[in-house]
């Protein structure tokens, strides 16, 4: 044979997309390193990247770099050539040579096409204006985020799933978006009239205006795009217009080079193209007729392309029943097959719950599945494909179908059965990955984690739809619902509990004690146990313990939050959100000496200066401490701000003093480091002008007393406060939120806010210790005043005056 | 041989225990950081994390990795690599400690890299 003879062959593959690369892998998986040496040419001048992801990015729930699947280190580490950003421009196949754009020449034994496909444009006019793109590369994600970053209006053109994928992410961006469809429902190759139209009410739900039924006649502006106009009259204004009316393969290349051709290039069951030497897979080829546009299939041609490359003669590409679902947040949505009954003969078996947003849809022809369309609950969703796919007969379970696998399959558990599901039910839609591919690795690699999981099969690595199915059934391999210990990291077994009792217990005052006595595993801890034990020591033993601020994350150690580009942001306190005019004059004076290139108002009432240079950071807190401002903690795991409004000293409603109340909170609390950051708020009234139901302590002034509430958080995850009691002095308050306070720092798990900590805890042990049980109250006072003896001092005052002064200083050559 | 120089840039205990600290002068035109560690090696790494560029020199040092600052890679002091399952790898600066003070192995201004 020929491979006998040429040991190394040479492999070119066009394109670096996601088609091409799985191939490469599955090549390498074959051995085929041996075979080959593999010279990869890529338009985009990326490595290649999860396309899929885009979307994604463009909501802000990843970042390029998590998309990238395949790094530069990987071509290098397996003898790959990439030339990105760098297109073919022609292939010669008389002398086997492909020839780029940038005029290299690199002859093959093997070609491998992988152009993937190029986004529909329609033709009117205005296409070509500024500010309108595609949704298919990072390339358009970048304009799309420049557009958001600066202009306001978007309009996708497009229903289907990149059209509301790119609507939602816009959105998500803060652009005010309008989305104009040809048709009059949302997706409609992929899902009937009702379920459309639920998926179009959520999404109205969340502020995306619909154009349904809309023809779009041109794109209109004057150098940028400034609208979009419809042939039925209508116009949306428009700084950004995003077209995603679907795709095309890209074949230009192939045609060129005299290929067969239909739609997409056309590849043989052995993914051959007409010529025995080029092989093509992806979005750009045609396969008995059928074109492709998501992933799945894609996988099975990359293995069967592989190893015939790799002379395993014998695989055959057979495209299965497909599954689409839409990647936006809180909007579960699956189809696969027929999504109608197509003849009198088929059965439709639909269910609707409009109250709890749900809709299902089987489609029956002779005694078997051949659709669903999922709404609002998706689980089943992988089962119906697999039903599909196996042409069972399922007339047994006909009235129950609907109703999913748990009440058809009646008897059996709720939730996946694992034991009883076959191995090559399939649980990873994208990958194509089966339960028996799942629980093989697990065993043999000894896989413990979802992570690991990930890594050596893909399930679960594209959409990430199936993560549960897939930690469920790794919970099931290994031994079921073991839910493992949490330790503080992995260096001890030992939960931040069993910690700080030890450290109180058995009076432990330094970190190398606590070690010690606990049997840490590392000598000198990690990054995540260190800034714990660190906290845990600084509360347990106040004026005792030396901070170690080689324990601290960097904001911590020096008294400033480090910015994306290195430097520094200042806040200085603006006690209970009140200014002067005098501070307002430094603040500004800063500002112009430092070349401060923002200054903002926070969320938090007062003004941050970001920008600052590590060096310039003492000078700056120098001349903020001489007009009396001193650091606002802004980078502490400690108290933050008091937010207050400006109550009963000016405001028509207020019932008490609400802002000298705030100060008052501030003077007492400031500097004190706590579990995570602590926020407080006082409102002068129940309009709670202050938001102080969304903050750690939130005191809501009433006529003739304040409500104090607790464990509010108005961050990732909303929680409004509970409330913990009603008293009539400002003294009870300030001794009250002391006391909580004090609890919280010496009872809750580092990095725990008060809101999962009142949570976990429950509101009645919080009552019985800070309200109920006076003696308890007036201790934990006592602690928390005693701990703020040492913990008052400004830290900005200490550097000024020269403390860790080589933090702020780089090193000289000498 | 190579044009690079040993460049003096001070006494091991200017630099913390456990901390780092930046150089003034670049490499290649990109910026150097010191590292030492709890048990007193020291080390010099390129002071941009491969991700985001993040000052590693600003990191907690625990053994002989830094965690950086702004999004938590872990980077490996020895060899400048990321730990698994991160991905990546800044350059390694050579230094040697003489007597107590500080060399780094810098190359000459528009030596090439
Ligand atoms: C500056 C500021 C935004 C602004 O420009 O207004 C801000 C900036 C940051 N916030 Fe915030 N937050 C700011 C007010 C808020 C608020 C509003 C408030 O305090 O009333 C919230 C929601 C309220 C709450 O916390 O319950 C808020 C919820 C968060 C969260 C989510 C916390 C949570 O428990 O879910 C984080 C992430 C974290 O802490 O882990 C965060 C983290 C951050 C970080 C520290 C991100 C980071 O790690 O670098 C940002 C630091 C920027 C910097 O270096 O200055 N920030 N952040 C605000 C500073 C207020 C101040 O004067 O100190
Ligand atoms: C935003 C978005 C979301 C998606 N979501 C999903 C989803 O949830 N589920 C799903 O299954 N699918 C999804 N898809 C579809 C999926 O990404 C594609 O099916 C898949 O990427 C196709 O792979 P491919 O390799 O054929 O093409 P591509 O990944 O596009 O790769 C082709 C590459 O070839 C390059 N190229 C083209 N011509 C040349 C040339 N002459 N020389 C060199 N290089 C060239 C291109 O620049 C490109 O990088 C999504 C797509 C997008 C855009
Ligand atoms: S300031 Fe807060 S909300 Fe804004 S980007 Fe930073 S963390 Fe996110
Ligand atoms: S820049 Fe270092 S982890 Fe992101």
């Amino acid at each position: 044979m020929t491979m006998e003879r040429n040991p190394l062959m040479r492999l070119v593959v066009i394109g670096n997309g996601m088609a091409a690369m799985r191939t490469v892998e599955e090549l390498l998986q074959r051995d085929g390193g041996a075979l080959y040496s593999i010279t990869v040419f890529g338009a985009e001048p990326h490595p290649n990247y999860n396309r899929i992801m885009l979307s994604c990015v463009l909501a802000g729930d990843k970042s390029f770099d998590e998309t990238v699947i395949n790094t530069r280190e990987w071509y290098a580490q397996n003898g790959i050539t990439l030339f990105s950003g760098d297109p073919v421009a022609a292939v010669d196949r008389e002398a086997k040579t492909v020839t780029s754009q940038s005029g290299r020449v690199v002859a093959y034994d093997k070609l491998l096409i992988a152009t993937g496909s190029r986004p529909l444009a329609p033709s009117i006019p205005g296409l070509g204006l500024p500010g309108v793109c595609a949704f298919r590369d990072i390339n358009d994600v970048e304009t799309m985020l420049e557009a958001a970053r600066t202009k306001s209006r978007a309009v996708v053109i497009g229903g289907g799933l990149l059209g509301l994928e790119a609507a939602w992410g816009l959105k998500q961006r803060g652009m005010s978006v309008a989305l104009v469809h040809l048709m009059p429902t949302l997706m409609e190759r992929q899902l009937d009239v009702p379920a459309a139209q639920m998926l179009q009410k959520a999404l109205d739900r969340r502020g995306i205006s619909f154009f349904t039924s809309g023809q779009t006649e041109s794109i209109t502006g004057d150098g940028h795009v400034e609208g979009v106009q419809l042939g039925d009259g209508r116009y949306i204004p428009a700084d950004l217009v995003v077209l995603a009316i679907g795709i095309r393969p890209n074949i230009d290349l192939a045609k060129a080079a005299g290929l067969q051709i239909g739609r997409g290039i056309t590849v043989f069951d052995d993914m051959r193209t007409s010529d025995p030497a080029i092989f093509a897979v992806g979005e750009c080829v045609e396969h008995r007729g059928q074109v492709f546009g998501l992933v799945a299939p894609l996988w099975d041609q990359a293995k069967v392309c592989a190893s015939h490359l790799a002379g395993e003669a014998t695989a055959a590409f057979a495209s299965k029943a497909l599954a689409t679902s839409l990647k936006i947040t809180g909007i579960d949505v699956f189809s696969a097959g027929a999504l109608t009954a197509a003849d009198p003969d088929d059965d439709e078996i639909t269910l609707r719950d409009d109250a709890r947003g749900i809709y299902k849809k089987v489609v029956l022809r002779e005694g078997k599945l051949v659709g669903a369309v999922l709404y609002g609950d998706v689980t089943d969703g992988q089962w119906y494909l697999q039903l599909m796919r196996d042409k069972q007969d399922v007339s047994v379970w006909r009235e129950r179908l609907v109703f999913g696998r748990a009440i058809a399959e009646t008897g059996k558990p709720v939730g996946p059965d694992f034991a009883a599901m076959p191995d090559d039910t399939q649980i990873c839609g994208c990958n194509g990955v089966s339960k028996g591919t799942i629980c093989k690795a697990v065993r043999e690699k000894n896989l413990t984690t979802l992570a690991d999981v990930r890594a050596h099969t893909k399930a679960s690595a594209s959409c990430g739809q199936c993560t549960g199915q897939v930690e469920a059934l790794l919970a099931f391999v290994t031994g079921g619902v073991k839910t493992a210990k949490k330790t503080i990291c992995a260096c001890t077994d030992q939960s931040h509990d069993e910690v700080r009792a030890a450290i109180v217990g058995k009076r432990l005052k330094t970190m190398a004690a606590v070690r010690a006595a606990l049997g840490w595993k590392t000598p000198e801890g990690c990054q995540k146990c260190r800034p714990a034990l660190n906290y845990y020591l600084l509360c347990a033993w106040p004026g005792e313990y030396v901070d170690d601020l080689r324990s601290r994350f960097v904001n911590e150690r020096v008294h400033a939050n480090i910015q994306k580009d290195g430097t520094y942001s200042v806040i200085p306190r603006m006690w209970g959100g009140v200014t002067t005019a005098a501070e307002l004059r430094a603040i500004a004076d800063v500002a112009d000496k430092y070349a401060v290139p923002t200054v903002k108002v926070t969320g938090g009432q007062r003004i941050d200066l970001l920008g600052i240079k590590k060096d310039d950071l003492p000078s700056v807190w120098r001349d903020l401490n001489r007009a009396g401002m001193v650091s606002g903690h802004a980078y502490a795991k400690g108290l933050r701000t008091v937010k207050t409004c400006v109550g009963s000293e000016w405001c028509r409603f207020g019932t008490q003093d609400s802002t000298g109340l705030g100060i008052k909170l501030e003077k007492l609390c400031w500097g004190s480091w706590t579990p995570h950051k602590v926020k407080l708020a006082v409102s002068g009234c129940p309009r709670n002008c202050a938001e102080a139901t969304i903050k750690d302590v939130g005191i809501v002034c009433v006529e003739g007393g304040f409500d104090i509430m607790i464990g509010g958080n108005g961050g990732i995850e909303v929680r409004v406060t509970d409330k913990l009691a009603r008293v009539a002095t400002e003294g009870e308050v300030l001794e009250i939120t002391a006391a909580f306070l004090q609890m919280y720092r010496e009872e809750a798990h580092y990095l725990e806010r008060t809101a999962p900590w009142v949570a976990r805890i429950g509101l009645e042990a919080i009552r019985r210790r800070v309200i109920d049980d006076r003696t308890e109250r007036q201790a934990l006072f006592d602690r928390f005043l005693y701990s703020q003896k040492f913990a008052q001092t400004d830290p900005w005052a200490e550097r000024v005056a020269g403390s860790e002064a080589h933090e702020f200083a780089p090193l000289e050559e000498v | 041989m190579s044009t690079a120089n040993w460049n003096k840039v001070g006494r091991l205990e200017s630099i913390p225990v456990r901390g780092a600290r930046r150089l003034c002068s670049l490499y290649f035109g990109r910026p150097v950081a010191v590292f030492r560690t709890g048990d007193d090696q020291i080390f010099a790494l390129v002071d941009e994390c491969p991700h985001k560029k993040g000052p590693l020199s600003e990191g907690i040092i625990a053994g002989d990795t830094v965690a950086c600052p702004l999004h938590g890679m872990v980077i490996g002091l020895q060899d400048g690599v990321a730990v698994a399952p991160d991905e990546g790898a800044v350059k390694t600066v050579p230094v040697s400690v003489i007597e107590g003070e500080v060399y780094l192995h810098l190359p000459e201004p528009g030596a090439p890299g």
